[in-house]
């Protein structure tokens, strides 16, 4: 990937179409290959974790009941008792994005959340999800939603704008949060593990000096781990705060 | 806070842009001429309906049935154990119920038996009281009579002596009556 000098750190992101000539014909690319292996492992998980149907779980169905169990709780605690019937919708979108991000972990893999076009379209269903939800619950009320009850009707052309960018705004910053940690996360290996190689290349003393973003890289996997359960989090728990505006407004 | 955040973001994307810049390429991500940046976005949405609608249909349904179950037995399990429990403490209660009607049998039946004897006590005191009463006026009877008869003889005495130390010391004989009269009158008045 490095040629001498210069640094590729983009070329990762690459999309090319994959399962031969057949993909090609379709244009599936590697990124919707690494799709259909994240719902296949989830659906995996689910349907061999839950096979036994234990009383007491072993360690794959406790896994599957954990996943379940998380994300049921944040559905019930954010949007409240409603939150139940949207529940498929967020763990669907939960593990879809924690597996990608995982998945885009391993090595010679490809990272689907790293693609805006990816995550815009995620956070364009849910946003069209949300008001569609509002507008089916509270009709034409949904708009009041723009301006908060009780502040001053002399503040409205002020306010109003402002809310409806805010709310505009919020695919928008859900779906650059996601594609950019995993953007930003992707380069630093890139460029650290160009770093260790044009090191590596530079004699002896370079061998030795490799092996500090060598270091650096295995630091940054954990770290990577971390950001990718916390942008799962993260994108499912603003979804459940959106579906709790909309189904309480405010 | 959430200005904040997208601020760091739009720091960290400082970083590929400025790779990007010296590669005069641009990001993969933004090229929008690339006929695989959207056809990805096809494929996504059916991966996605497909993987919403296996889960909502088919695989969650069965993680809540075996959750719901488990919760059910648990419900189930801690049930019997109150209605065990409900039933140890009835046992428990009965029990000391009946050590404490048991307890108060005893005591009465203790009480009867020492008021039966007190009584019983009571009448042979009484018996024997009144026995002695009467043998102790009979005694005093027998007393009084034995001291009677003293006193009769003793009047008997003092007549045959009074005549006797009469004659005697006047030889005069006095009348029977006269001496009766005056041994009366002195025997009354030691009486008195």
């Amino acid at each position: 990937m490095a040629a001498e000098g210069s640094i590729d750190a983009l070329g990762q992101f690459q999309l090319e179409t994959s399962l031969g000539a057949l993909g090609a014909s379709v244009h599936f690319t590697q990124s919707n290959l690494m799709m259909l292996i994240a719902a296949g492992l989830i659906l995996g998980l689910l349907y061999f974790g839950m096979r036994p149907k234990a009383i007491v779980p072993g360690r794959l169905q406790a896994l599957a009941e954990l996943a379940y169990d998380g994300v049921h709780g944040m559905c019930v605690d954010q949007i409240g008792h409603e939150g139940k019937k949207f529940f498929p919708f967020i763990f669907t979108l939960f593990t879809f994005i924690l597996l990608g991000n995982l998945l885009g972990l391993l090595p010679f893999s490809f990272t689907y959340t790293s693609h805006i076009a990816v995550t815009f379209a995620l956070a364009l269903t849910v946003i069209v999800l949300v008001t569609v939800v509002a507008l089916s619950i509270h009709g034409l009320h949904f708009f009041s939603y723009f301006f908060p009850a009780g502040a001053p009707k002399l503040l409205a052309p002020l306010i109003i704008p402002v809310e409806i960018i805010s709310y505009l705004s919020r695919p928008v910053s859900l779906s650059i949060r996601l594609f950019a940690n995993m953007v930003a996360g992707h380069v630093m290996f890139e460029v650290f593990a160009s770093f260790i190689v044009m090191m590596a290349a530079a004699g002896s003393f370079g061998m030795l000096g490799a092996v500090g973003p060598l270091a650096l890289n295995v630091v940054l996997v954990g770290f990577e781990l971390l950001v990718a359960f916390l942008q799962a989090y993260v994108f499912s728990i603003l979804t459940c705060i959106y579906l709790h505006d909309a189904v309480h407004l405010h | 806070m959430r200005g904040l955040a997208t601020l760091v973001q739009a720091g960290f994307l400082l970083l590929p842009s400025a790779v990007m810049a010296e590669e005069k390429k641009g990001m993969p991500q933004l090229d929008f001429a690339n006929p695989l940046t959207l056809s990805q976005v096809v494929w996504l949405a059916i991966i996605f309906f497909t993987l919403y609608l296996l889960l909502s249909r088919w695989a969650l349904p069965q993680v809540g049935a075996v959750l719901e179950a488990r919760a059910s037995r648990i419900a189930g399990d801690l049930d019997a154990a109150k209605s065990a429990k409900a039933k140890a403490d009835a046992a428990v209660a009965e029990l000391k119920a009946a050590t404490a009607k048991a307890h108060a049998e005893a005591q009465a039946s203790v009480s009867t038996a020492v008021d039966a004897a007190k009584a019983e006590a009571a009448v042979q005191a009484t018996a024997a009281n009144a026995q002695l009463d009467a043998q102790l006026a009979a005694a005093e009877q027998r007393i009084a009579a034995a001291r009677a008869a003293a006193m009769g003889a003793l009047r008997d005495v003092a007549l045959t002596t009074t005549v006797d130390v009469v004659a005697r010391l006047t030889g005069a004989a006095v009348s029977q009556q006269n001496i009766e009269q005056a041994v009366d009158r002195a025997l009354a008045a030691r009486a008195a």
